[in-house]
């Protein structure tokens, strides 16, 4: 068993500190208060290959493991949370969720130009009246000849009024037996008629993050751009929250280390009674828990990313790692404000960002309820792993060549 | 008597360059330590003059290349020239300014002469008839003692303003030797020269000039009449306070910078702010002017060497980490500062 | 074009540096490519994309500056080269500077020898003009811009950056290039890069193999470290009855204690 990290992943953590840092820590402050990111930094995680960091190279991405994607998001969310949702969304559901599921054609046309930052991907699953119960959607999508025609009303999507590309979920057959059987994924294009979207304002943190809803009026899909078969759509749906989760996951580790640095920093300066607060030991507490805390997150997440290379299904793995990195997250921020008392009221300190960013993530991708109900259904036996028609490829590093292609192990076709 | 201590006179333009004499003095202070005379070097064209005042300024004798092939500066051809007479006199110490050329150039004469190069001294002393000087590193984290422990020459280069420059004795004479030098024809060509941008970094400033939120606080200005918003007023008067911040920056050759309430209030960009959450800044000289020296921003500016605070307050905490300070009204203090320095310095 | 980019390893600018035991030391600090080499290495990528060819990392110093190396490998430098020996490890500049002249023949056919303006723990700055003194090259130090390089004439024309402004100058090629923070802006290592450069095999190169038989013993010695004094300010107030007086009593004590 290796805990090391090998130096490509340390190299890695490195590049996507050093952007993280030079390029958006010195104005997420200005972009967090005026509700949206500078679009410039898109095109440079687009430019730098970040959201395509690990999809294949024969797919126009960067072709690094899965272990180098959660780094990256670590990375990018110690600095904002909005950073590491754009990969969320574009890479760890999307682009993801196509590598598992689509077909050749659909790979190329949508997957290649995403992962070389060409095209923004987002994810379309939740509805204004549809969160947790997934299976109750009821946007819907009807055959009509070679189409199919969608209505219905996606709500809190991020990317919503920036992606060019959506992973669409509606109902196909409303007389199924079971409502699970009767969803179905499609690859919708942003531009298509009938196809409107807005964004949504006044959120409690990850206000730099775009957010919004996106509406479908009779917008007609040829059925090439369904993906998988009619009736999988839950399937997939679950699948692709594997790689979102993850990335969560990933990101709130990000998240408490950003809050542990933030209160050593504070604590080793800031006096009262004569001395540094760092010597009083209701602080050192603090700080112990966020060290413990980071410490966990990160063991869970990278042992999910490495199930993932190895083309191991995780899914309990991965739920078990966003539900406590995300839960660690929002006490470390807590925690954090307490340490540098009135300053972490103000948004002059990040810590308050911290917070406010940090509570979201234990909503969305799953709320921790749901993660609780699925770490016992597991424990109990009531919930079992079944295998899919497809699985998402894992990583093998091939011979070292040239062109730097690197073999993967591919799934079922 | 023992060898002469060395002392190279760097020059630009035909003008000794501002630390030349401070060297000429540091020579001499090494010299006597050592029982020896200094012996001044010049190298380029027509530079007899220069040979002169480096007498003056106390220099026993000067050695000189004189030649047209010269007229420019080099450094492959300028360290021929030292190497030739640094090695025919049998140096043994050779002190040189800190400049851009004279690093470039003590380096190459050092591999000439197969012996060790020390720049940027802030410090020396004679142990056991060698010279042992004192210079920062790790950016001036730390310091360090060197010494040129093999036999061949000691070749060290001092930095400027820690040396007082001698008195000129107008009188003094000495002798002027011209050494010949074949240095040959330069392989590179100086296509001209370009004055420096404006804008100085706050984190490579040597100086720092900042203003706190005191900048708009002069009841005495009116501000122009089309402003009626409170807050518009005191923009405006800040305005006119970082203006005057910005003239004694410029007769510094210094940056801006600002307290974080200066920022906040809106009087200027948070590119400029030090502080714990804007740059950490560690300059030569910090003028803090109207900063009340809040720990935030201390935490940015307090490693810099010589601290001098202008504020109203004579509570303000940032009297208790200047070295120098004046209470009174900044928008008197800094103008007649600005002037005195100007005529001072010589800006 | 053959180019060459010397990189140093050295602690993170970052970290907190004391002395112990005599000694600095860093603590958990990471080591890092010298700040100043990753514009070089810049630079040199820079100019063989414009002129074709290949930039070589070379680096003098322990095991432990592969790590140096594997970054400039990972910007896109095509080599990588370390010279490690045990007798060099103690070497000042005129040790170092004669190892990297030797590689530097040794690779052969060279046109540009980068470097970054100094390193960030000793700070000297004098390893670049002494390589190019001892390769017989001419030295282009401070070079905050190149301007132009002509690759089948052998010129390159730089703009430096001297204390009195800028100077231009033409030089023959090859020539040594020593750069400044304003020369361009670095780029990140590419994913792909980093790949290529974790599988990369780095040569190491002894004292031997570059045909220093003897390796020459340093001409410094350095009898102390330590940390600089804590002045323990006490404010002296300034006084005067005008504005125009406290201001001239100011400067006066500015220029008698050398602050200005």
């Amino acid at each position: 068993m290796n805990f090391e990290l090998e130096p490509e992943h340390r190299m890695v953590q490195q590049m996507v500190r050093d952007f993280a840092q030079r390029e958006v820590a010195p104005h997420i402050r200005e972009w967090d208060r005026r509700q949206g990111m500078d679009p410039g930094i898109l095109r440079r995680m687009g430019e730098l290959g970040i959201l395509g960091v690990c999809i294949p190279t024969r797919w126009g991405g960067q072709g690094m493991d899965y272990l180098a994607l959660g780094l990256a998001c670590e990375e990018l969310e110690a600095v904002d949370t909005s950073l590491r949702v754009v990969m969320s969304v574009h890479l760890g559901l999307n682009s993801l969720g196509l590598l598992q599921w689509a077909t050749e054609e659909q790979l190329q046309a949508f997957l290649h130009p995403q992962a070389r930052g060409e095209k923004l991907a987002g994810f379309c699953l939740t509805e204004p009246g549809a969160g947790s119960d997934v299976a109750s959607l009821t946007a819907s999508a009807r055959r009509d000849g070679e189409d199919y025609v969608l209505n219905g009303e996606k709500m809190w999507i991020s990317l919503a009024s920036r992606a060019d590309h959506f992973l669409w979920f509606a109902r196909t057959n409303p007389r199924a037996s079971d409502p699970h059987d009767g969803l179905s994924a499609f690859l919708l294009e942003a531009d298509r008629p009938g196809v409107t979207r807005g964004d949504i304002h006044g959120k409690l943190g990850i206000r730099a993050g775009s957010t919004g809803w996106v509406n479908c009026q009779d917008v007609h899909v040829p059925a090439r751009l369904r993906i998988g078969e009619e009736g999988e759509g839950f399937k997939i749906a679950m699948a692709c929250l594997d790689g979102g989760r993850y990335t969560v996951a990933a990101g709130a580790t990000g998240l408490i280390r950003a809050c542990l640095e933030a209160s050593l920093r504070y604590a080793q300066q800031r006096q009262a009674f004569g001395r540094p607060i760092a010597g009083f030991q209701l602080v050192q507490r603090k700080i112990a828990g966020m060290v413990q805390s980071y410490e966990t997150a990160r063991l869970l997440y990278l042992r999910a990313g490495w199930m993932k290379n190895q083309g191991r299904r995780n899914t309990r793995e991965t739920s078990l790692a966003k539900w406590f990195a995300t839960e660690a997250s929002f006490q470390a921020a807590s925690e954090a404000i307490q340490i540098h008392g009135a300053y972490g009221y103000s948004d002059e300190y990040d810590v308050e960002r911290y917070l406010r960013n940090a509570r979201g993530a234990m909503l969305y991708e799953g709320t921790s309820e749901i993660h609780e109900l699925i770490q016992a259904g597991y424990a109990l036996g009531l919930r079992k792993d079944a295998a899919l028609r497809r699985e998402l490829p894992g990583y093998l590093p091939g011979e070292a060549s040239t062109t730097g292609e690197i073999d993967r192990r591919s799934g079922p076709m | 008597m023992a060898t002469p201590v060395f002392v190279y006179i760097d020059h630009y333009n035909g003008q000794a360059v501002g630390a030349a004499w401070e060297i000429v003095g540091a020579a001499h202070k090494a010299a006597e330590a050592l029982g020896a005379g200094v012996t001044a070097v010049v190298i380029g064209q027509g530079v007899s003059a220069l040979a002169e005042e480096a007498i003056q300024h106390g220099a026993d004798e000067a050695f000189i290349v004189d030649d047209p092939q010269l007229k420019d500066y080099r450094p492959e051809s300028f360290a021929t020239a030292l190497t030739k007479v640094l090695k025919d006199a049998g140096a043994q110490v050779v002190f040189l300014p800190t400049t851009a050329r004279t690093r470039e150039l003590a380096a190459m004469t050092a591999v000439d002469l197969e012996t060790g190069v020390v720049p940027d001294l802030v410090g020396f002393e004679v142990k056991d008839g060698k010279v042992v000087g004192t210079r920062p590193i790790y950016a001036g984290k730390l310091m360090e003692k060197v010494v040129v422990a093999a036999g061949g020459p000691q070749i060290f280069l001092i930095r400027s303003r820690v040396f007082p420059k001698p008195e000129v004795q107008s009188g003094r004479k000495g002798a002027v030797t011209k050494v010949e030098a074949a240095v040959g024809a330069a392989k590179t060509e100086v296509l001209g020269y370009k004055a420096t941008e404006a804008g100085v970094s706050l984190t490579d400033a040597a100086v720092i000039v900042s203003g706190g939120r005191g900048v708009s606080v002069n009841p005495k200005l009116t501000p122009p009449a089309d402003l009626t918003d409170d807050h518009q007023k005191e923009v405006w008067r800040a305005q006119q306070g970082f203006a005057l911040i910005r003239e004694l920056a410029t007769v510094l050759n210094a940056a801006v910078g600002a307290s974080r309430a200066a920022v906040d209030a809106g009087y200027i960009p948070y590119a400029n702010q030090v502080g714990q959450t804007g740059k950490v800044v560690s300059p030569d000289v910090y003028v803090a002017a109207g900063v009340s020296g809040a720990i935030q921003h201390l935490a940015g500016m307090r490693t810099s060497k010589t601290i001098v605070a202008i504020n109203k307050d004579p509570e303000a905490p940032i009297f208790k980490v200047a070295r120098f300070g004046i209470v009174g009204d900044l928008f008197e203090v800094l103008p007649a500062l600005t002037r005195e320095l100007k005529a001072k310095l010589g800006r | 074009m053959n180019i060459v980019v010397c990189v140093k390893q050295t602690p993170d600018t970052a970290a907190t540096v004391t002395v112990e035991n005599g000694k600095v030391s860093w603590g958990d600090a990471p080591l890092v490519i010298n700040p100043w080499d990753e514009f070089a290495v810049e630079q040199a990528l820079r100019t063989k994309e414009a002129h074709g060819g290949k930039v070589i990392a070379l680096s003098v110093g322990p095991e432990a500056a592969r790590e140096a190396l594997k970054h400039a490998l990972a910007m896109g430098c095509e080599e990588a080269i370390l010279v490690s020996d045990p007798g060099l490890l103690a070497g000042d500049s005129l040790v170092i500077s004669k190892a990297l002249a030797a590689a530097i023949e040794k690779i052969g056919g060279v046109d540009l020898a980068f470097f970054g303006r100094q390193a960030v723990d000793s700070d000297t700055g004098v390893t670049p003009a002494q390589v190019a003194r001892r390769l017989g090259w001419p030295a282009l130090t401070l070079v905050a811009a190149v301007s132009a390089v002509d690759p089948a004439g052998k010129t390159i024309s730089v703009d430096r950056a001297l204390d009195e402004g800028r100077q231009q100058v033409k030089s023959p090629l090859p020539a040594v290039v020593s750069v400044t923070k304003e020369i361009c802006e670095p780029r990140y290592p590419s994913f792909m890069g980093i790949r290529k450069a974790s599988k990369a095999t780095i040569p190491v190169w002894s004292a031997a193999d570059i045909g220093l038989g003897a390796i020459p013993s340093a001409a410094l010695s350095w009898p102390e470290v330590f940390a600089p004094p804590k002045i323990e300010t006490k404010v002296e107030m300034i006084k005067g009855d005008s504005a125009d007086a406290l201001a001239a009593n100011l400067a006066a004590r500015l220029i008698e204690e050398k602050v200005l």
